[in-house]
């Protein structure tokens, strides 16, 4: 699992010099479990491998990104793509100011935003299984779900981060993986999120014909002692594609080819 | 789930779902019980107060458009002193406000989420007819606002609560609270109302270990709250903040139970609730003592309050009363009424020992304070705390002309007891007085016969210690 370098390292450098290219790992293929039921089964899935981002996005590579891309800047980008609540905490359009350190995860983004981020380092946003199989993981553990602590720990963790702001990157170990703070600091789109329905107050699975003919797909919780991923799936569906909210940002995923 | 949504993929799905969520068509219009037709009148804004307090009774005879303004809020609060715990509320406090409408209007629901949230939350009202209680209209993620209507159909007190996945988290965090649809000639007039809500919560610590807790997931499954408490915090409704009547008052309780596991056996000791809105609903029952409030549900009681005194709110599930904090006070204030409620005394049963003694006592008022103590914690218990005695039982020491006749025959039977028939104001005794030498020094008995001797209506006198000890060495020597 050696990190790989983003292919346009120097591109991007050529840009912002200060920001710090992002590093990937690779996470390798294998098998699980989804703690969601969508349309009712739960079945074994098998993962391809595919390279995640180690951090979640942070401020100081989000302003990098809407240097380069005036379009993507608060008070330039269309209201269809990003609400009024964009980028919200910083000063000014390209300043994000003392409220908002470099190393925190980047929120108040939409899902529109996120995705066009990830595009630009040739990569795009985590499918929800893709996020779930990895964050499965605890430090030792490719899937750690099944412990009571673990699960405990989490959501002590999450419920401690009051206030508006989420914490500071690098505070917990890596995972199994070598990926930082998937679990504890905030809620992370996914490419798919818009498609998983859960029943319109989350409290039992939705009808599966309704949905299918509506597009989506039925979802209920197979595993409901993961109530830190309830909580996360609940604050994701209840979104718009173009809301910014003050706890969800995203990292990235890349294919790989030829593996 | 497909992996890549593009962009009009997503809009496409998400405007299919408008389409298919939307209904059908509009109710027709019919005669709907509980339906008073179209609101009238200009809106009203619904003024909310925090709990223990309710909104003032409605005296309105029409339906009207009752604007109702909730904000979900998660804050850190005490539980108890020096225990903090991470509150989700509505409004900032748990229970949130009491909402009162009358049946048939129209509430219009707003329902804020701070911006500051972790979760997107929602509302699932009892008293809403229709999906999840309105819990699928009103979800709403942090910075953002939903607005709801529905129509208040049938009349009761109702639970309103959080209806977020993962739910029992919501509720137990705190996110619950009472709505009371009045019908609509309104409710009897009483002299105060209150509002009392039930919740049972999970903490990583043991109950009382201070500091910031977290919520405990297992104890949650397993339904082994840390705290069972009223209104949210140990000590919401006693001592300074205990609920108040005064003598001769009615008082109005509205008690929801947020669960989210527990059912209460809500009951206030000292009281008998007159009436008793069996589950908030309008079967009425009178004269219960203890009634159920289910998880999720409520009721309305009425009680008197016709003695002084601190009434006690408790779950009658009695360990959750005096180990997990579910206990509260009503203060009733007023003149005492001893025709109604009268401590007459107190004391160990016949024969049993008494507290072993004081050195005798040689100042006067000492001697009569010391006597009195004696008379109250022994002698009490059978000749009564007025010394009237028992007709048939036992014999009066007041105005006794058996005692005053001769008092030092007294000393004998207070240390030896008396059996047989006797005739004290001419009336016939034939009961046992165990003897009482043993369990009392010579002063005590000294002291006590001095004390009666000289109350109750008798002639004076005194009995000295060297008396008694001169008629128990005379005993032993017989």
């Amino acid at each position: 699992m050696k990190p790989i370098r983003m292919a346009g390292l120097l591109m991007l450098l050529a840009i912002a010099p200060a920001v710090i290219a992002a590093d990937y790992v690779t996470i390798p293929a294998g098998q699980f479990v989804s703690a969601l039921a969508i349309d009712g089964s739960t079945s074994r899935i098998a993962m391809p491998s595919f390279a995640m981002r180690t951090e979640p996005v942070t401020q100081a590579d989000y302003l990098a990104f809407v240097a380069a891309h005036p379009e993507w800047r608060r008070g330039r980008v269309s209201p269809l793509l990003a609400g009024p609540q964009y980028l919200a905490a910083w000063q000014g359009p390209l300043t994000p100011g003392p409220a908002v350190p470099a190393r925190q995860p980047v929120t108040e983004v939409s899902w529109f935003a996120a995705r066009a981020f990830c595009a630009g380092e040739q990569a795009r946003l985590p499918s929800w299984y893709e996020w779930e199989y990895v964050a499965a993981a605890d430090a030792t553990r490719r899937d750690a779900r099944g412990d009571p602590a673990r699960n405990q720990a989490l959501l002590s963790s999450i419920l401690a981060g009051s206030g508006n702001r989420p914490g500071t990157i690098g505070r917990h170990r890596a995972n199994f993986y070598g990926v930082r703070d998937i679990n504890r600091l905030l809620w992370e789109w996914t490419g798919d999120y818009a498609a998983m329905f859960p029943n319109a107050d989350a409290r039992v699975a939705g009808t599966g014909a309704t949905l299918a003919l509506c597009g989506g797909s039925a979802l209920a919780f197979a595993d409901k002692n993961q109530y830190a991923l309830i909580m996360r799936v609940a604050a994701l569906t209840a979104l718009e594609p173009a809301d910014d909210a003050p706890r969800v940002g995203f990292r990235c995923v890349r294919d790989i080819h030829g593996e | 789930m497909s992996r890549l949504l593009s962009t009009v993929l997503v809009t496409a799905s998400l405007l299919a779902i408008a389409i298919c969520a939307m209904p059908s068509a509009a109710a027709p219009r019919a005669t709907l019980a509980g339906d008073f037709g179209p609101p009238q009148g200009a809106p009203i804004e619904e003024k909310l107060v925090d709990p223990p307090n309710v909104p003032a009774p409605i005296h309105r005879n029409y339906p009207a458009r009752v604007i109702v303004r909730l904000e979900t809020r998660e804050v850190v609060k005490e539980m108890a002193d020096g225990v903090r715990y991470t509150f989700w509320t509505f409004n900032g406090t748990t229970p949130g406000p009491l909402i009162r409408v009358r049946q048939g209007d129209t509430v219009e629901l707003h329902l804020k989420n701070d911006p500051g949230s972790h979760m997107a939350h929602n509302i699932d009202m009892h008293a809403v007819m229709g999906p999840g209680g309105g819990a699928a209209a009103t979800v709403t993620p942090p910075g953002h606002e939903s607005v709801f209507t529905f129509k208040a159909l049938r009349s009761g007190t109702f639970i309103y609560h959080c209806a977020t996945a993962p739910v029992p988290m919501h509720i137990a965090n705190g996110m619950y609270g009472l709505i009371v649809v009045e019908p609509p000639e309104g409710l009897p007039k009483v002299d105060h109302e209150y509002y009392v809500v039930q919740g049972d919560f999970y903490t990583s610590g043991t109950y009382h270990e201070p500091g910031l807790q977290s919520f405990d997931m297992q104890k949650l499954l397993a339904e082994q709250p840390t705290y069972v408490l009223f209104n949210g915090r140990e000590g919401s409704l006693t001592g300074a903040n205990a609920l108040t009547s005064k003598v001769g008052d009615t008082v109005r309780l509205f008690v929801g139970d947020g669960g989210p596991n527990l059912v209460s056996s809500f009951h206030v000791i000292g009281g008998i609730f007159d009436s008793v809105n069996i589950e908030g609903g309008t079967l009425v029952n009178h004269n219960v003592q203890t009634t159920l409030v289910p998880a999720g549900g409520a009721t309305m009681v009425e009680l008197s309050t016709p003695v002084p005194g601190t009434l006690l709110l408790v779950d009658h599930s009695i360990t959750r009363a005096f180990m997990q904090g579910a206990l509260g006070e009503i203060k009733v204030s007023g003149p005492l009424q001893p025709q109604l409620y009268n401590k007459v005394s107190s004391g160990p049963v016949r024969g049993a020992a008494a507290p072993k003694a004081v050195a005798a006592v040689s100042n006067v008022n000492d001697a009569m304070a010391d006597g009195k103590r004696v008379f109250t914690q022994i002698c009490s218990a059978c000749h009564q705390g007025n010394a009237m005695g028992l007709p048939g039982a036992f014999p009066p020491l007041a105005m006794s002309d058996y005692l005053n006749a001769d008092p030092k025959r007294a000393i004998g039977i207070v240390l030896n007891g008396l059996s047989g028939k006797i005739t004290v104001n001419s009336t016939g005794y034939e009961s046992v007085m165990p003897a009482q030498g043993s369990s009392l020094s010579d002063g005590e008995i000294a002291n006590v016969l001095t004390y009666v001797l000289n109350n109750f209506n008798n002639k004076g006198g005194s009995i000295s210690a060297a008396e008694v000890k001169a008629v128990r060495a005379g005993d032993k020597s017989k």
